[in-house]
């Protein structure tokens, strides 16, 4: 596991949509400074968990504890309590900003919110929006004037002028094209040494998750079913689904083109999960007991988690 | 060198914008042997979906578009009256989109549809014999139940079975020409997985050549057997996959390349991705010159003047002055 | 921003039409005092019926009044009680809407209920049946009218502020942290005015037919305050002796109508593809 401390633990964590179970029982626990990436496909409940993380969405059970304190008592449910330590970043940073506000007044409204909008937190925003490469000139315009990369961007200095210690990102890279992801990833590299930031990146790109993360967490039908530095799950994948889904991932190296697993069958439908282990419909090495019984996430010796009855390697 | 199935010369598309027109394709040249597999990689703004709705007559109104020649088995598509070329659609070429609910109607059941779309190729099948072909294809192309999901509806399938589907109808049309636009981009990774399994399958089957459109190197170094770079518009370089994605002769080739995340390099943590700096150009002020040339690290004086394609050994094309 | 709308509007022949309409007639409801060349309500029987000449240039009526100085002073009445109408019910209208948006289900439920109720009768009928209950008079014109009104910003108000909700920019927002205060005055209101200005500048040549018919009908404004209401119901009167009093009357009713409709037509053109766009 992680020798961090722990700054984010989620214990039995359940998200429910009426009668859809979008989290179910979900425990995770995110280390101070890590960056931990969050992958799976439709359904998985990612969204849902990234979501309940920053108070987006009631918890129907289970709790969070952020720094030691239970997000969903005390003064941790006042307003503002949540929004000064944990940020999230939209998938569409143009559909996240308000239409009608120019992007200094959504950059000065952080401040005023916290109440701190004095000449030098308003220099030290500008600053900050320099340093992320924008122009000061795109202060006069308005959300729908900007391009994706440019309202990303815009979102990053709000998130960050309200000083949070954890953001959690939401497909970061999603509609970037290759040649200027680095520039935003760097960037947010760069900004987590300077300023001590944890990330927690939801994203379906599993070269940027390989590269930029520290440990994942793979989850199907809302539950997590590994968790492991990233060099374990990449290299020696202990969930058939995980192994799946590395092994889905186009390489462009010839060479490093392993022999394809390919996972058949079709994503249930997280309002009706199969029973026993939720994978199991599709699993490669499916036996009786799979069907029955729902395996627990356990961890082995080195820390790293699986929840499986028959994981690859023995676990 | 057998003729090639589709010669492009020349291709020039505008689009009308509030500014002026974009010139969204300038002079492409492609030759898209038979049976052959080509990929066409680019980023927004490439012109790489342009092109394929060019190719199947698809393009908006406000479009505008002239070519020196554009060759298909032989005949000048441009020569013929509207109404061949639109025949041409469906029978000889044909299309996959990335959302396969764009070309399912749906108002009518899967079966139907693809009854529908045999017609012109076999006006001598009966209705029930279309439908057992089609039945027949679905099973092949891996869905389940076939005869029973006939009468679905495109909305009762979920994304994956939605493009087996629209395999399936390119499979019965048997077209000469497969065009294939992001068709897995709207897919999670492991139905993404089965499809690109599904079409290294069937590709045998396919009496033809197929383009695929993409912005994933590793796609088309998976299935492609030649690659198209395109660059705002031009088209950069051209080859046999493995020769351009392993030694890249044109400066943008290289850094895309460059940029390609490596999950299992060994890279210390701290080290900055690469990218490549700037932005692509105007499309309606273009500057004068090599288009990639203001992002270039290899540019230089000669740079000013734009570099025609150039034919290299083995098959290859690039427009550098570097080589 | 106003200045881009003025050009938009200006635009076109109708719009610019429309515009300049409604400016002139604002100028003169302001300065009716000054435009109006007699005391409108002058009697002269001698006078009465004549047609337009140099000293009455729209003629008299049937008490010997100037014809022109009573339209003048109608166009007080008829703008005046449009604007203050449309200010009433714009506000009672959005302040519920966006309650109800805000409201528990079964609050909102019974806000759209009550909005059904009034929208259920023709606005006249509705007007009238209020003016028998409560009576007749300026005051209570004013404000059974604007019930008349209430719902159509009502519902245009919860269904923005609802779209709103469920808005990507309202969640980021909310993780922000932005007070629920702040949120309402910078983030909901702004993006409802667009909607809800069309909506009043639509209606108010609306309002303007309604004075003016229950006016003719005699139970809205009562003479000797002159609205072109019941210039016309007198004109109508005495139309076989003098058409004069019910021609200059009708005509300006339409001009008014037809100048606030041309202008509100061409706001909802200049502001709804700009909405369209931002989205």
């Amino acid at each position: 596991m992680t020798d961090r401390a722990a700054i984010l633990q989620m214990e039995s964590v359940v998200v429910r949509y009426g009668r859809l179970t979008a989290v179910d029982r979900l425990s995770l626990v995110v280390g101070d400074g890590e960056t931990l990436g969050l992958v799976g496909e439709s359904g998985c409940g990612k969204t849902s968990l990234a979501k309940a993380l920053v108070g987006l969405t009631p918890i129907d059970r289970g709790r969070i504890l952020l720094d030691g304190a239970d997000t969903s008592r005390g003064d941790a449910t006042k307003r503002g309590w949540l929004s000064q330590r944990i940020q999230l970043l939209f998938q569409d940073p143009v559909a996240s900003l308000s239409p009608r506000l120019s992007v200094r007044r959504l950059l000065q409204e952080p401040l005023r919110i916290r109440h701190a909008l004095t000449p030098q937190t308003w220099q030290e925003v500008r600053q900050l929006v320099v340093d992320l490469g924008l122009s000061e000139s795109l202060l006069q315009l308005y959300p729908h004037q900007l391009s994706g990369g440019q309202a990303r961007r815009v979102s990053l200095v709000r998130a960050l002028a309200m000083r949070p210690r954890i953001i959690v990102a939401d497909e970061p890279t999603a509609g970037l094209d290759l040649s200027v992801q680095g520039e935003l990833l760097n960037l947010l590299a760069q900004l987590q040494r300077r300023l001590g930031l944890t990330y927690v990146v939801v994203s379906h790109n599993l070269n940027v998750i390989g590269r930029i993360t520290d440990r994942v967490a793979v989850m199907y039908l809302g539950q997590i079913v590994e968790v492991g530095t990233t060099r374990r799950i990449f290299d020696r994948p202990a969930h058939h689904y995980t192994a799946g889904l590395i092994a889905a991932n186009p390489v462009l190296d010839r060479a490093r083109r392993r022999k394809r697993t390919v996972l058949q069958g079709e994503l249930p439908s997280p309002h009706d999960p199969p029973p026993g282990c939720r994978f199991h419909t599709r699993c490669p090495a499916v036996q009786e007991r799979c069907r029955l019984e729902e395996p627990a996430l356990r961890p082995d010796a080195a820390g790293h988690q699986v929840a499986c009855h028959f994981p690859l390697d023995g676990g | 060198m057998a003729a090639p199935l589709l010669s492009i010369r020349g291709l020039e598309v505008r689009y009308a914008t509030e500014r002026g027109p974009a010139r969204v394709l300038r002079s492409v040249d492609i030759d898209i042997p038979e049976n052959a597999v080509v990929g066409v990689v680019g980023e927004s703004g490439s012109g790489k979906s342009t092109l394929a709705l060019t190719l199947m007559d698809l393009l908006p109104g406000n479009a505008q578009q002239s070519a020196a020649s554009l060759l298909f088995e032989g005949v000048e598509l441009s020569s013929l009256p509207r109404s061949q070329r639109r025949r041409l659609r469906g029978t000889r070429m044909a299309m996959v989109f990335q959302d396969p609910m764009s070309s399912l109607h749906p108002l009518f059941a899967i079966g139907t549809q693809m009854v529908d779309i045999q017609r012109t190729k076999h006006p001598e099948l009966s209705s029930r014999d279309l439908r057992q072909r089609a039945a027949a294809m679905l099973t092949r192309v891996g869905v389940p139940d076939a005869a029973a999901r006939m009468s679905r509806y495109p909305h009762e399938f979920s994304g994956g079975m939605r493009q087996r589907v629209m395999i399936a109808m390119a499979l019965l049309v048997q077209p000469k020409l497969l065009i294939a636009d992001e068709p897995t981009t709207a897919l999670d990774a492991t139905i993404e997985a089965q499809i690109v399994e599904l079409l290294r399958d069937v590709r045998s089957d396919i009496r033809g050549s197929i383009i695929l459109i993409s912005h994933s190197l590793g796609l088309v170094a998976d299935l492609c057997d030649h690659v198209v770079v395109m660059y705002a518009g031009e088209v950069v370089e051209t080859g046999a996959v493995d020769d351009v994605f392993g030694a890249p002769q044109h400066p943008y080739t290289r850094a895309l390349l460059d940029c390609e995340i490596d999950p299992w390099a060994a890279v210390e943590k701290g080290a900055a991705l690469p990218r490549i700096p700037g932005a692509p150009p105007d499309l309606v002020e273009m500057p004068a010159g090599c288009v990639f040339a203001p992002r270039c690290p290899q540019r230089h004086e000669r740079c000013g003047v734009a570099p025609a394609l150039k034919s290299l050994d083995g098959n290859r094309t690039v427009a550098c002055w570097l080589r | 921003m106003a200045r881009w709308l003025l050009a938009r509007v200006m635009n076109t022949h109708a719009g610019a039409f429309g515009l300049v309409t409604v400016v002139v007639l604002l100028i003169v409801a302001i300065a009716a005092p000054l435009v109006a060349l007699h005391d409108p309500n002058a009697i002269a029987p001698i006078d009465r019926l004549q047609p337009p000449s140099l000293a009455h240039i729209f003629g008299t009526d049937h008490l010997g009044r100037d014809l022109y100085s009573r339209v003048v002073y109608g166009t007080r009445v008829a703008i005046g009680v449009s604007i203050v109408v449309m200010s009433i019910s714009l506000s009672v209208g959005v302040l519920l809407g966006i309650g109800a948006a805000y409201a528990p289900r079964a609050l909102d439920q019974l806000v759209l209920s009550i909005f059904d109720i009034i929208n259920a009768f023709p606005s006249i009928i509705l007007a009238l049946a209020l003016v028998a209950v409560l009576g007749a008079g300026l005051g209570n014109l004013i404000l059974l009218v604007s019930v008349v009104f209430i719902p159509q910003f009502g519902r245009v108000a919860r269904a923005q502020t609802l779209s709103i909700r469920n808005s990507l920019f309202f969640e980021a927002e909310k993780v922000l942290g932005t007070q629920p205060w702040r949120i309402l005055l910078h983030h909901v209101l702004p993006n409802i005015i667009g909607p809800i200005f069309v909506l009043a500048s639509m209606n108010i040549p609306v309002v303007i037919t309604i004075e003016a018919g229950l006016s003719f009908l005699g139970v809205g404004v009562r003479p000797p305050l002159a609205s072109w209401g019941n210039l016309l119901h007198d004109g109508y009167t005495y139309l076989d002796q003098s058409p004069w009093p019910a021609i200059t009357s009708g005509l300006a009713l339409m001009l008014a109508t037809l100048g606030f409709t041309l202008l509100g037509e061409a706001l909802r053109d200049a502001i709804d593809p700009k909405l369209r766009r931002e989205r």
